[in-house]
């Protein structure tokens, strides 16, 4: 069992649980993820590791609340446990000194990108961060980001904090700047790494991104994350997360993403705790 | 029914209903009564070796040596505890090999009786034996012999592993199960359904394998949560036994659309996360109306009629070849049918046709015919040109065949492999890495519970023989 052994509120529907699980701690890597599953009737889902901590053996996830299991995640109190945690799963994110790279986040993406933009710093890049929400409230790790960060820079969808826009558009500008970029690394929605890609493709800049398709087990055996790259079937959990962005097929992902959409809303429906008590949770 | 009728024939097995058992997952035969089991037990002749030969006909036909004649004749004494211990010196799974094992190419196929009438149906006794103790007897763990303090780290808790590690147990030594899934027994608990092998049973029997003190490891992915390296420090020896996880793909146009599986994802879907109790389950699956399953082996079948009890109106079966090369058991071929599974032979997909919201909604096929032998030495099947039909379908599942998961094979220095990925091992299970064993469909490529059964009982006999006496190691 694994214990939640501090959760905080990082925007409405998002909180960060850091969970007691010393031997994935041990071995966590930037860009990896985790597969959990909260009890017994749970479903496993996977989650990027956020942060994590050998010294505490803890890891830290980020949960953005969209169906009946991440409601379910966030309305879990400090102490209680989750009954299974596995990982760290997937490729680690390839840490080089490459020079200057462009860490791009959107929504609980930053929470993802927010250790390789660390990783990337420590290995002596110069990093610059673009990270972007829907609205100012929705935005996270923003002080953070700026400590790894030569440069940060923020979006708004509404325009209600940084530059209104996507996260893309503000990588357009610093490419039409003329800055000297040697890598970008993205990591948010679908839509908004597609549009990353489509920025920085036409300039033969290097772009991973990180996918996040469904996923049942995470070690390679079910094919359920499969994703399109260079026209080749890949699996996600064993041979990404990240990929080269400019060999993705984002529709493809995008489409596999949706399939579940109505089984979602039924399970909502029928969701056993009530919003009510989950407030005062 | 009179008594020169019951030598002819099995003493039958109540099973539900056909029209019942299409609308869920429980378990479809029911099992013999003690009656039942004494007749059935009374049609065995207990052979004797034939000459020049150690063992009787049957127990050859066992991959795990178990004494048919003599748990038989105890089943017809009903003497059944002895039954039990007969059975269980041999075999750490017999309720599971009572109910997946292919008796009939194995211990039935070589039962002297079945040169004339019906063999002697030793798979339903002994999941009667099983049963019976689990149900009413109770386990009784074996007494162990003093703790070698060797440690022993299986790798895997499927059929392979679990019996290496049971069977290592019994002869003293420390052993360490991992899984990488939240739960034990591999492919017995992911791939076979409820309907064939309720999960209960698993989880009993990998119960009783735990009071040999054998610990598991759940939510251990070997080479990510602990390296291989780690694994080699602190065992004395370890046992692969990472079966054959890796789903194939036909890599034909369109077969990412959604609503096309693989047969593990499938599979996993219902049996591991149990979706057929969506939503009192979290996990999903969607299945539509009309589902065709590509490819005709036992998982295949399982695919198929898991499909029916999840609500489809069609289940069709795609097969290349025709009913003669079909590779299932001809039990589970002959349920399929029974439950109303449309067959198409010698036909496959070239590509799947999706609708403008990506979902599969049209198969398009070829016929096909067959042609010279190929290698397997059955007729290799040709595509007819210009055969090409459509069939209307809203659910693919693949289940064409499994290869090894590569995952862990990465991350051992100079473990050999084979081009299909399968690890290189000797008859006693030894790698080219000393000290490290495997076995199952991770050595044979997917094969049969009982096979992997098997292998993971060679293997900890050629270990035990590594760990007790001053030993030279030879690189298979």
């Amino acid at each position: 069992m694994y214990e939640i052994v501090s959760k905080e509120v990082l925007a409405p529907k998002i909180k960060q649980l850091e969970i007691m699980a010393p031997q994935v701690a041990k071995k966590a890597r930037p860009g990896q993820f985790v597969v959990l599953r909260i009890d017994e009737k749970g479903e496993r889902i996977p989650l990027t590791i956020q942060d994590w901590s050998p010294e505490k053996g803890t890891v830290s996830v980020v949960v953005l609340e969209i169906g009946k299991t991440t409601k379910q995640l966030n309305s879990l109190k400090e102490g209680d446990r989750l009954l299974n945690f596995i990982g760290p799963l997937g490729k680690p994110t390839e840490i080089e000194k490459y020079g200057t790279v462009v860490c791009v986040g959107g929504g609980v993406g930053v929470a993802s990108i927010y250790s390789i933009a660390r990783a990337m710093k420590e290995a002596g890049n110069k990093v610059i961060s673009i990270i972007g929400a829907k609205t100012a409230e929705l935005l996270i790790f923003e002080r953070e980001m700026k400590d790894f960060s030569y440069a940060l820079h923020v979006t708004t969808d509404d325009g209600s904090k940084g530059q209104r826009g996507f996260v893309s558009n503000a990588l357009n500008k610093l490419i039409e700047e003329g800055r000297d970029i040697d890598r970008v690394i993205a990591v948010g929605p679908v839509l908004m790494m597609k549009a990353v890609a489509e920025v920085t493709k036409p300039h033969g800049i290097k772009t991973i991104v990180s996918l996040n398709p469904i996923m049942v087990d995470g070690t390679g055996m079910c094919g359920c994350c499969r994703v399109e790259v260079g026209g080749e079937t890949k699996f996600a959990c064993v041979d990404g997360p990240e990929f080269d962005a400019h060999l993705v097929n984002f529709d493809i992902l995008r489409a596999r993403n949706d399939r579940y959409i109505n089984e979602e809303k039924a399970a909502l429906h029928r969701c056993k705790i009530p919003d009510e008590e989950r407030e005062r949770r | 029914m009179t008594g020169k009728e019951l030598r002819k024939k099995k003493v039958p097995m109540p099973e539900q209903p056909l029209k019942e058992r299409t609308k869920n997952f429980r378990e479809v035969p029911l099992g013999y009564t003690s009656e039942m089991a004494v007749d059935e037990a009374k049609r065995c002749l207990q052979c004797k070796p034939k000459p020049g030969e150690k063992y009787p006909p049957c127990v050859i036909g066992c991959p795990v040596g178990v004494n048919i004649p003599a748990f038989i004749l105890a089943i017809r004494e009903k003497k059944f505890e002895d039954a039990v211990k007969i059975l269980k010196e041999k075999n750490a799974l017999p309720a599971v090999c009572g109910r997946v094992c292919p008796y009939e190419n194995q211990c039935e196929g070589r039962c002297t009786l079945g040169a004339k009438f019906e063999p002697v149906g030793i798979g339903w006794l002994e999941r009667f034996v099983a049963d019976l103790e689990r149900e009413k007897l109770g386990f009784r763990a074996p007494k162990l012999p003093k703790p070698t303090g060797k440690k022993v780290a299986v790798v895997g808790s499927g059929p392979a592993g679990l019996t290496a590690a049971a069977e290592l147990a019994k002869l003293g030594h420390k052993v360490t199960v991992f899984e990488a899934l939240h739960a034990p027994g591999g492919v017995l608990v992911y791939g076979i359904p409820e309907f064939r092998l309720p999960k209960e049973i698993v989880r009993a029997e990998v119960d009783y394998i735990k009071t040999l003190g054998v610990e598991l490891k759940t939510d251990v992915v070997v080479g990510k949560t602990i390296t291989a390296d780690e694994l080699f420090a602190e065992y004395d020896a370890v046992f692969v036994g990472t079966g054959a996880g890796l789903p194939n793909f036909m890599n034909i146009p369109g077969e990412n659309l959604n609503g096309i599986y693989s047969s593990n994802e499938f599979l996993t879907r219902i049996n591991l996360m149990k979706a057929y109790e969506f939503p009192s389950y979290d996990t999903p699956i969607t299945v539509g109306k009309r589902v065709a399953t590509i490819g005709a082996g036992n998982v295949s079948m399982d695919c198929a009629r898991s499909a029916f009890r999840l609500g489809a109106e069609e289940s069709w079966i795609i097969y290349r070849r025709t009913e003669k090369e079909v590779p299932a058991r001809k039990e589970e071929l002959e349920r399929a049918k029974e439950e109303g599974i449309k067959f198409v032979f010698l036909a496959a997909p070239v590509r799947y046709i999706g609708d403008e919201k990506g979902w599969v909604k049209q198969a398009e096929c070829i016929r096909f015919e067959l042609g010279e032998p190929d290698e397997s030495g059955r007729r290799r099947p040709v595509p007819v040109k210009g055969s090409e039909f459509t069939l209307d379908v809203d659910t693919v599942v693949v289940a064409i065949g499994q290869s090894p998961n590569p995952l862990l094979l990465k991350l051992v220095p100079g473990l050999k492999t084979t081009k299909w990925g399968t690890i290189v091992a000797d008859e006693e299970g030894r790698t080219s890495v000393e000290k490290v064993w495997a076995g199952g469909d991770i050595v044979h490529g997917d094969a049969t519970v009982i096979l992997a059964m098997g292998a993971g009982k060679i293997a900890a006999q050629s270990i035990h023989k590594y760990l007790s006496k001053p030993y030279k190691w030879q690189s298979a």
